[in-house]
């Protein structure tokens, strides 16, 4: 594991500097509310590294390419969406894919359901969202999103 | 008599301090609890998986093995910059610039707040709810969390290359115009004054 610094962290490190040579109690406090916030949600970040893996094993992208790549019907526009709610890859994987698929012949529709619900939907981060934002939250906005994103799907089928 | 009321004043309060402090201990020890708890069960659960499916074993250990080297790089920062804003952003200037009143210039600032960031999706959650605790409306938060989700800048540079530019460009207009459909519908439907009442 490398335990590099990001840049990320530079920053922070460095804003922090300033902020306890201006006030240190009120900095101190600062920390406290981070780690005690940190572990509160260790248990949920845990959960969403495992339950990623475990996705990404019995999904592999190469599936998707399959099942996308097939015949265009209202069935794959809807399953296609499902898969992008239900997974979490990394855009730079999930768009040249996309990218492949159209360019082999697929149809916009069911690609652009693929990657509105991949970014917008997530059922691995649900955990967190629901810790954070509550349940009412949650399921108006995923469930919207889903809707939205079949909506969004075939209007960019029409358009393009 | 005076002096022994503020004694006494003076005693309560510090009752009260140690009362909340040894709150905050309970939870403390609680929530460590809860992750040890939660990385034995999904410890057993990674043996359970190597021993029924070797062969998409390493599959699953290499993709989570990436996102918990970006969550270990990224959350520690978010977390800390996330407890200064809490001690230093007055309530009010949050409620002024995304409060209910803040119309159309308050829309426009969570696009860009949303645009700005690249860090992945758990670590916009955090940031919308403290957003919503001090007082932002419910429709920019959701138009935050949307926009940071699907419509981050370098991700579209990606798009664009990859999956072309007309689709890129009416993906982003059809999303937008979504995302702010679903804020606003959402601002209707939920009432989010118990998260004020929290803190």
């Amino acid at each position: 594991m490398n335990y590099g610094c990001s840049s990320y962290q530079y920053f922070c490190f460095t804003f922090n500097y300033i902020f306890i040579l201006k006030n240190r109690e009120k900095s101190k406090e600062a920390l406290k509310i981070a780690l005690s916030k940190g572990l509160g949600l260790a248990p949920q970040l845990i959960s969403l590294v495992a339950v990623i893996g475990i996705i990404f094993a019995f999904l592999p992208p190469e599936l998707i390419k399959e099942f996308l790549g097939g015949e265009f019907s209202l069935i794959q526009v809807g399953g296609a969406a499902l898969f992008g709610a239900v997974m979490m890859i990394p855009s730079l994987i999930a768009l040249p894919l996309s990218g492949s698929l159209i360019d082999a012949g697929a149809s916009y529709t069911p690609v652009a359901a693929f990657i509105t619900t991949l970014t917008m939907v997530g059922f691995v981060t649900i955990p967190v969202e629901l810790k954070e934002l509550g349940k009412k939250i949650t399921i108006y906005r995923n469930g919207l999103a889903l809707i939205f994103a079949v909506i969004i799907a075939f209007m960019i089928g029409v358009f393009i | 008599m005076a002096a022994a009321n503020n004694i006494e004043n003076q005693n309560k309060k510090n009752k009260k301090e140690e009362m909340v402090a040894e709150k905050r201990r309970q939870k403390f020890n609680q929530n460590i609890k809860k992750t040890i708890k939660t990385i034995i069960f999904w410890w057993l659960i990674l043996l359970g998986f190597r021993y029924f499916f070797p062969d998409r074993f390493s599959a699953a250990i290499s993709m989570s093995s990436r996102y918990l080297k970006e969550m270990i790089l990224v959350f520690p920062a978010v977390l800390v910059i996330m407890g200064l804003a809490d001690r230093w952003v007055p309530t009010s200037m949050v409620e002024k610039y995304l409060g209910h009143n803040s119309s159309f210039q308050g829309k426009f600032l969570a696009v860009f707040l949303g645009t700005l960031p690249t860090g992945p999706m758990y670590v916009a959650f955090p940031i919308a709810a403290e957003l919503l605790r001090k007082k932002a409306s419910l429709s920019n938060v959701i138009i935050f969390l949307g926009v940071w989700a699907s419509l981050k800048v370098p991700q579209l540079g990606v798009e664009i290359q990859f999956v072309g530019l007309k689709f890129s460009i009416l993906r982003f207009i059809f999303t937008l115009i979504s995302i702010f459909i679903i804020g606003i519908l959402m601002e209707k439907i939920i009432d989010t004054s118990e998260f004020n009442e929290i803190e």
